[in-house]
């Protein structure tokens, strides 16, 4: 039976009294009517989650969520009274509503932000968040124009692909000279924006220097429905490697055709490959993958922790641990650190901490962080090799789980 | 300047991505060109039937060829309903309405697909998704000459419904004046769904073609749908022969185009401009398509 309209509206109005009288006690940092104050940060978490590169932005996500919920279970920042992340979850599928989201963000009081995954939307999100001294850690963001623009409030955990690509080509080398220099002649095929391009020029301007012959530099659309041709021209040209610089699509659609057409050059070896360093790859085509070497994002093969997020996520439905996971995992927790010594949740505070950071509590292969101009200055790509349905260390050696196999003969 | 064996395999690859163009375009130049409904939905329809491939594979084991009956009927169902109670209704036979009401059910579908299907890029590898088959030296993949063979047979399929059956005489009275249409007892609303649904079922069929090959996430289908327009214009509107020649002259153009690009250095994605070029030039000589009828 419903109540007379007028008693309904009373009760609407009072309802919605409180609910405001709450929403402003909260607002305001007063205690609440029920149970104990817990002090709350406000993080701006910011991905692609949908559009084009929405895979990649989700698996992002997930890797902030998880240490998130890990810290705020573990009773939050103690050096502010166990206060709890609060994380604010905003969709940048391209740098416009990047650049809106930070202003929703400094709007919202956010003590920092992390993101945003794709480089072309970290380069707005960070100059957006500068206007705000707002503390931007970059995840991923692997172009360097991010962190040399002089910006005081971004700091970049991971290696940009100047340092990934020179270590890669250092990592070929070496394996190439253990090998007997068997490979002297590359072949690059590069997806058409800013990282494949980016990479690609770098990659073609290095290799020389060590005496490999770079015979052609390929560059594809995105997205590519049929590789057919290229592979078709890999066939022509005939090199010793193949260095593909491409998302996950491209990417497999890529080796899948160089196996039908029966193309195998000594090695595929990418770098920041699309597909080469995930496990969702490797499970779902373990020939296809076997042997690949990429040079990528990774993390130490020794560190117990890392090797229990592996199984945590693993035993999540359909999620890989990949590097969107683990980067944006330990970007929190490089955040959190800073906020422990900085005893503060304010911005200039926070970056001052994270300038000063010396933070060596993670499961990355950089040593302690040192950050100069926002860069960590110790990050460092690994090489992989796919190895009977998993992905082996294979170079620098320190962190090496097995040596490269090298000529594959798959 | 490449050598023969490699024009010919390009010549060859083009032939067989074209078959699936001309496969995804011929529903498109139904509802296109002979209904001039501009279905901005047919790419969101087209992930929705690899979904459908990929799910019937995965989950029941059936092979995306013996799944194609299943699929394009499913789609037929799919394409009369939407048409019948969505976008007829939504539209009000407005022509810009029709626009707004398929552009809302494209963002509508893709964005169900992403909350349902989440965004991981789903493949499945069949037995012969590798089997190949030399043709003068050229190797060419067994689903690119099985979606060559099922273009040739739905292009057939449909010039035969469109000539020899009461429906087909009555989608083609609808296109040429549909008042007359129902003023000699056409059941107007029923042969548009009809259609509709029709055009679908031929993206059911491109699906089950394209999966042993391809891929699908929730955006894979804005790929394929400009292209497909592209296609029905080239070929010349409604005309189902025009889309199969379309087709097969977008992906020569694409596949020529893409190796002259990396012959020269210009990058394989010298080809997705042949397309445009080769367009704009067809429409200059021919505003009517290459098998359209003047109007």
């Amino acid at each position: 039976m419903s109540r007379p309209v007028s008693n309904r509206r009373r009760t609407f109005l009072n309802q919605g009294a409180a609910l405001a009288a709450a929403a402003a006690a909260s607002s305001l940092g007063l205690p609440r009517v029920a149970g104990a104050q817990v002090p709350t940060i406000k993080l701006g978490v910011l991905h692609p989650v949908t559009g084009a590169l929405s895979y990649s932005g989700q698996l992002c996500r997930l890797g902030a969520k998880i240490a998130i919920d890990e810290i705020n279970a573990a009773g939050g920042i103690k050096a502010l009274s166990g206060a709890q992340f609060e994380p604010i979850y905003a969709d940048t599928p391209n740098p416009q509503a990047g650049t809106s989201e930070i202003e929703k963000l400094n709007e919202q009081g956010a003590a920092a932000v992390i993101g945003a995954y794709a480089s072309a939307i970290c380069l707005a999100t960070t100059q957006a968040a500068a206007k705000h001294n707002l503390p931007h850690l970059v995840d991923v963001g692997v172009a360097d124009q991010i962190v040399e623009r002089g910006l005081k409030n971004v700091f970049r955990f991971g290696p940009g692909y100047r340092k990934i690509t020179e270590d890669a080509v250092k990592f070929l080398q070496t394996m190439n000279i253990s090998a007997g220099n068997p490979a002297k002649t590359v072949m690059i095929i590069h997806e058409e924006s800013l990282f494949g391009t980016g990479t690609a020029n770098l990659l073609a301007q290095e290799l020389p220097k060590l005496n490999f012959d770079v015979k052609e530099v390929i560059k594809h659309a995105n997205p590519t429905r049929d590789f057919a041709n290229i592979v078709l021209r890999i066939k022509t040209v005939n090199p010793d490697i193949v260095i593909p610089a491409n998302y996950y699509n491209e990417y497999a659609l890529l080796v899948r055709t160089m196996r039908q057409q029966a193309v195998r050059p000594m090695a595929i070896f990418s770098v920041l490959g699309g597909a080469a360093s995930s496990f969702k790859f490797v499970g779902e085509f373990p020939d296809i993958a076997n042997g690949i070497l990429d040079v990528n994002h990774w993390y130490n093969p020794k560190s117990k922790d890392a090797l229990a997020l592996r199984g945590k996520v693993d035993a999540m439905k359909d999620q890989f641990f990949t590097y969107e996971v683990f980067l944006n995992y330990e970007t929190v927790y490089l955040l959190a650190d800073a906020i422990e010594r900085a005893k503060s949740a304010k911005r200039e505070a926070i970056v001052d901490a994270l300038g000063a950071s010396t933070w060596d509590r993670h499961f990355m292969p950089y040593g302690p962080t040192r950050f100069v101009n926002g860069q960590n200055t110790g990050a460092q790509p690994m090489m992989m090799q796919v190895r009977n349905k998993d992905i082996s260390v294979v170079l620098p050696s320190a962190y090496a789980e097995s040596a490269p196999v090298f000529p594959w003969k798959g | 300047m490449p050598d023969f064996s490699i024009l010919f395999a390009a010549l060859l690859n083009g032939l067989t991505q074209g078959a699936v163009y001309a496969l995804i375009a011929l529903g498109l130049t139904l509802i296109y060109g002979v209904l001039h409904i501009i279905n901005f939905a047919h790419g969101a329809a087209l992930m929705l039937a690899l979904y459908a491939v990929y799910f019937l594979y995965t989950r029941l084991g059936i092979d995306p060829y013996l799944a194609l009956p299943l699929i394009t009927a499913g789609m037929f169902a799919l394409g009369y309903l939407l048409q019948r109670f969505i976008i007829g209704r939504a539209s009000h036979g407005r022509d810009e309405n029709i626009l707004l009401v398929t552009l809302g059910l494209a963002i509508v579908m893709e964005n169900l697909a992403l909350f349902v299907f989440r965004s991981d890029t789903r493949t499945i590898e069949t037995p012969y998704a590798f089997a190949t088959v030399e043709i003068a030296g050229a190797l060419i993949g067994i689903p690119k000459l099985a979606a060559l063979a099922g273009a040739i047979v739905v292009t057939a399929g449909l010039y035969i419904l469109m000539v020899r059956t009461d429906l087909g005489r009555a989608i083609r009275a609808l296109a040429k004046e549909r008042q007359g249409a129902r003023l000699v007892g056409i059941d107007v609303e029923h042969v548009l769904a009809m259609s509709f649904g029709i055009g679908l079922a031929c993206v059911g069929a491109a699906a089950s073609f394209l999966m042993p090959s391809y891929y699908v996430n929730p955006t894979v289908g804005s790929g394929f749908v400009l292209i497909a327009f592209t296609v029905v214009v080239l070929g010349g509107m409604g005309s189902f022969v025009g889309a199969l020649a379309g087709g097969f002259i977008v992906g020569i153009a694409e596949s020529l185009g893409g190796l002259y690009g990396m012959a020269l250095g210009l990058g394989e994605n010298l080809g997705q401009l042949a397309i445009f070029v080769l367009f704009i030039a067809v429409l200059l000589i021919r505003p009517q398509g290459l098998f359209g009828a003047r109007a």
